[in-house]
């Protein structure tokens, strides 16, 4: 599976287009991490476990994007974009999503 | 009694987010220099295709992520700075060393996985605030290509 955001990949050309495929989740953090969080609010600076949090979901949404594309016979997605949005205080949602393609050898 | 409380509270906490984090913030920049320093041979450009080439090149998505928090003493200023309007220094540097931090993270990502150019960068930032102190998350992802030994 070749995922990328480029719109053609050197060497390959796109056989087929097979349409839209994304892969989403809502995560929400948790107790614990949201009062280190809050500690860390007063000095500032990175908040490691919610860096770690958004990359294990966007991670998830790229699996479940790539899933979806494997399931529709396609070999690859370009031209994928990514979207957060924060649902409530507290949760959001990381969204994947491109173009399924059969990609063959140019 | 409560009130003088509620005051010393506020002016430690006040002291602690603009000495700590005055710290933390030079540390993070020295630090961000020196990475930027070190990755500066792997290349990361914006534009949308790949460099004219007939050679084959491996592809695959790369993607480097920071959730960074305002402190105490911004969030403060910009409070203040809100009712008078302008900018907002302390959140730009925020924001920047946020977002040079999440592109060294990418290029780290990567050279981790052997590519060296990076095409197709591209910059997104969402606030994920729960409370009254900003935090902002922001993420570089960008196409790595590996050209293919012939």
């Amino acid at each position: 599976m070749i995922t990328s955001n480029l719109e053609l990949i050197p060497g390959m050309r796109v056989a087929e287009h097979l349409g839209i495929v994304q892969g989403s989740t809502v995560r929400a953090k948790h107790v614990g991490k949201d009062l280190f969080a809050s500690l860390k609010n007063i000095v500032g600076g990175e908040l490691k476990s919610y860096t770690e949090l958004m990359q294990e979901a966007r991670a998830e949404a790229v699996a479940r994007m790539e899933a979806e594309a494997r399931s529709i016979g396609a070999n690859g997605v370009l031209n994928v974009r990514f979207a957060t949005t924060s649902i409530t205080a507290g949760a959001a949602e990381i969204l994947a999503y491109g173009s399924a393609v059969r990609l063959v050898e140019a | 009694m409560g009130a003088l409380l509620e005051i010393g509270l506020f002016v430690t906490l006040l002291a602690l987010g603009y000495g700590v984090g005055r710290v933390l913030e030079r540390r993070h920049y020295a630090s961000i220099r020196r990475r930027e320093r070190e990755l500066a041979d792997v290349l990361a450009f914006t534009m949308r295709f790949p460099p004219a080439s007939t050679r084959a090149q491996d592809a695959f998505l790369v993607c480097g992520s920071v959730v960074v928090s305002s402190d105490y003493f911004k969030t403060f200023v910009a409070g203040l700075r809100g009712l008078v309007g302008g900018r907002f220094r302390g959140y730009e540097s925020l924001l920047e060393r946020a977002r040079r931090e999440a592109l060294l993270r990418l290029k780290q990502d990567a050279l981790a996985r052997g590519a060296r150019l990076v095409v197709c960068v591209r910059f997104e930032s969402t606030s994920i605030t729960s409370g009254r102190t900003p935090s902002i998350e922001v993420v570089a992802y960008g196409t790595a290509l590996v050209p293919r030994p012939r």
